[in-house]
């Protein structure tokens, strides 16, 4: 029999006895549901966990940093590697080398220093960090108050919260719920600050050369002062207070102040990598402590990261920290999928059940069929048709009630996160793959469960079955 | 067919459709060993149209399964058209079952959960014959019985005649060469077996079908049969040619 007349006397035969077999379609639906349900949440959870790492910018980041930068800090493999005569200094020239490297979007230096900040004549003592126009589709300003930053070169702040709250002295008690972003917000936008800082500047004297072997001793202090450092104010504009809580974030983020980049450079601001890199840093070219260099698309972080090793840097993205990640979230998804496959094994159990009652029901519409041509093979792909459909129309049921069952569960903890008054979070995803495989996954159990009945009902004897009232 | 067939006819003169050597058929009830058919010789020429008779128990219903190829023989040979039976695959038997032979019951059989039209199609869904032809072929089929009014009804809503016309009519829908009716009227009241039996016998002479049909109503047999074979106990007992169901044939063509 070919399958359009299959597929229409088995959904006809399914219509015949429609109360049972809707019954073992929703035992599938369930089944199917359950296992959509426990593996969109996986999937969710998974997706929430990427998109906060690309949105925090640091997923398409590849951070450098001078080899000698980390000597002695206790790195086995930073020990093992080149002496630091063969390593280079990261200044000027590297950055726009890395920059000029393939699928490179931007290399900027990461800028942070702690300094002193003057509000209404009181100073506050913080940690100040340089920012890239780029950063501005960051999700770390998605809930700011206030506007990110004019221009790059802009006298402007980004405060964060809870420097906020120092400048307005109100610190919260430990446990305390979180302030209000806006509360904050209203007082201090559009007010000025002072910043103190040290400038560093080119020595009028040719600075005296230093051995490369007493390079590692340089940290101890100024010594030759190769450059003089000058103390110089700069007004700044507050424009925008972000949500951003210091603790979650890494790289050039992990500040409570942020100015723009190109206003930090031309500031020339005494930075801690200065003391360490004083022997290369004699001239008015800026050497950087570590750059970001941000890449096109995340799948061309290896390739860049590699890169930049062969130059003679370390590099580190954290893509190497998100793939032991990706292997818990292996282990949960198939945690998740064999739960949600045990409600579909039962569900099967229903499909034998129906199917096997249904032979004997329909052992003379069997015999009948035998009897004016119908042969082995025919009777078993019916029966087999009809457990297909089964799994089938419970497969799609089961895949919108899994779907519905996901979109309710994620409603209500984000009507939850909302009393709490924390962000919502769209944790629950369906992506396409998913649908097709619950379907199909459906569909196979149900044929598996086909077999014996089928079996069972093509090795009937016409005679018997005919005799059979 | 100007001569009444004899049990063996010499060969060549006419085409043997069915043929039966020493067939067998035994089998177990418990303890006892039941013969229902019990060492049967006999010959069916095509175009011919056969009753077997005997009461119930007689192993006539059981003659009639092994040459429909619903019934594999214990022992001994069944021939139809060729076809060693005993020798065919489950798989062959179904083909042969579906394109050679046509069946109708005393209890109609037709799918209670089918139209009549669909009834009538079921044959060509087995013989995975195109859509299309379909439904001109179940148009014919039902107009030959005359239920083409009735098509859209289910067996449940029909009389016994029609329903018997209906399984008539699917038994020839995939135009087989034999005819096996077993009781075709035994559910049926005078009136509507006779019209019935009408049917058989214009399938028999319009369409040169042989038939052999299963009976235990000698009247009917010696009405419409144009030879009878006896059964008893599973084995054959007698054998009469029938002159007056051969007269009657003329008359009956000419209806």
């Amino acid at each position: 029999m070919k399958l359009p007349d299959l597929t229409q006397l088995a959904l006809r035969n399914l219509r015949e006895s429609v109360l049972r077999n809707s019954l073992t379609t929703i035992g599938i639906s369930v089944g199917v549901a359950s296992l959509v349900a426990m593996l969109s949440l996986g999937t969710g959870l998974q997706q929430l966990f990427s998109r906060r790492l690309a949105k925090s910018g640091l997923f398409d980041t590849v951070f450098v940093s001078s080899r000698r930068e980390l000597r002695g800090m206790g790195r086995e493999e930073e020990r093992a590697g080149p002496t630091p005569g063969e390593s280079r200094v990261l200044d000027e020239p590297a950055r726009q080398e890395i920059e000029h490297l393939p699928n490179v979007l931007e290399a900027y230096p990461d800028i942070r220093f702690i300094t002193e900040l003057r509000f209404e004549d009181k100073p506050h003592l913080t940690m100040i960090s340089a920012l890239p126009a780029s950063a501005k589709s960051n999700d770390a300003f998605e809930s700011m108050q206030g506007i990110f930053f004019s221009s790059d070169t802009a006298p402007e702040v980004i405060l964060q919260k809870s420097f906020a709250e120092e400048l307005l002295g109100k610190t919260p008690p430990l446990g305390a719920p979180e302030p209000n972003v806006a509360e904050l917000a209203k007082p201090l936008l559009g007010k000025d600050l002072t910043m103190l800082y040290n400038q560093r500047a080119a020595a009028p004297a040719p600075a005296p050369l230093l051995q490369k072997s007493e390079v590692d001793n340089a940290g101890s202090g100024i010594v030759g002062a190769a450059y003089s450092v000058i103390s110089r104010e700069q007004k700044l504009k507050i424009v925008g207070i972000s949500d951003l809580d210091v603790e979650s974030m890494r790289g050039p983020m992990r500040a409570k102040v942020f100015l723009p980049l190109r206003l930090a450079e031309n500031l020339h601001v005494m930075q801690p990598a200065d003391l360490r890199e004083i022997s290369h840093a004699a001239s008015d070219q800026p050497v950087y402590a570590s750059i970001s260099v941000r890449v096109k698309n995340p799948t061309q972080v290896q390739a860049v990261e590699d890169a930049v090793k062969k130059m003679g840097f370390t590099a580190f993205s954290i893509l190497d920290a998100s793939r032991s990640v990706q292997q818990v979230f292996r282990v949960l998804f198939a945690f998740l999928g064999i739960f949600g496959s045990l409600a579909l094994t039962v569900a099967s159990i229903g499909i034998v059940n129906t199917l096997v009652m249904a032979i004997l029901e329909r052992r003379r519409e069997i015999g009948i069929m035998k009897a004016i041509g119908a042969s082995d093979g025919d009777v078993k792909k019916l029966f087999f048709a009809e457990a297909g459909a089964m799994g089938i129309l419970g497969g799609i049921v089961g895949v919108v009630l899994g779907w519905a069952i996901g979109q309710i569960i994620n409603f209500g903890t984000n009507l939850w996160l909302k009393s709490q008054s924390l962000p919502t979070e769209h944790f629950w995803a369906v992506p396409l793959w998913l649908v097709f495989f619950a379907i199909g996954f459906a569909f196979l159990v149900s044929l598996i469960s086909g077999l014996y009945p089928a079996g069972r009902a093509a090795r009937l004897d016409p005679v018997q079955a005919l005799r059979y009232e | 067919m100007t001569t009444a067939p004899a049990i063996s006819a010499p060969p060549g003169t006419v085409a043997v459709a069915i043929r039966s050597e020493q067939l067998c058929r035994h089998y177990r009830m418990g303890e006892t060993l039941i013969r229902a058919v019990d060492g049967v010789s006999l010959e069916v020429h095509a175009g011919e149209f056969v009753a077997l008779l005997g009461s119930s128990g007689s192993g006539k219903s059981s003659m009639l399964n092994l040459i429909a190829g619903l019934d594999r023989p214990t022992s001994g040979t069944v021939v139809v058209q060729d076809r060693d039976l005993a020798k065919l695959s489950r798989e062959e038997l179904a083909k042969y079952r579906l394109h050679v032979v046509g069946m109708v019951f005393q209890s109609f059989n037709l799918i209670p959960s089918m139209t009549l039209a669909e009834n009538v199609e079921l044959p060509l869904r087995f013989a995975e014959v195109e859509r299309g032809r379909r439904d001109s072929l179940v148009r014919e089929a039902l107009d030959r019985v005359g239920l083409q009014a009735r098509k859209d009804h289910r067996p449940s809503e029909l009389s016994g005649g029609e329903q018997q016309r209906a399984a008539l009519a699917r038994a020839l829908i995939n135009r087989p060469q034999l005819l096996l009716a077993d009781e075709p009227t035994g559910n049926l009241d005078s009136h509507t077996g006779t019209e019935i039996m009408d049917l058989v016998r214009e399938f028999n002479q319009q369409l040169g079908m042989t038939v052999v049909m299963v009976t235990h109503e000698r009247a009917l047999a010696e009405r419409y049969a144009r030879r009878m074979i006896f059964l008893a106990d599973g084995k054959l007992v007698d054998e009469r040619t029938n002159l007056a169901a051969a007269q009657d044939k003329t008359q009956g063509g000419a209806s």
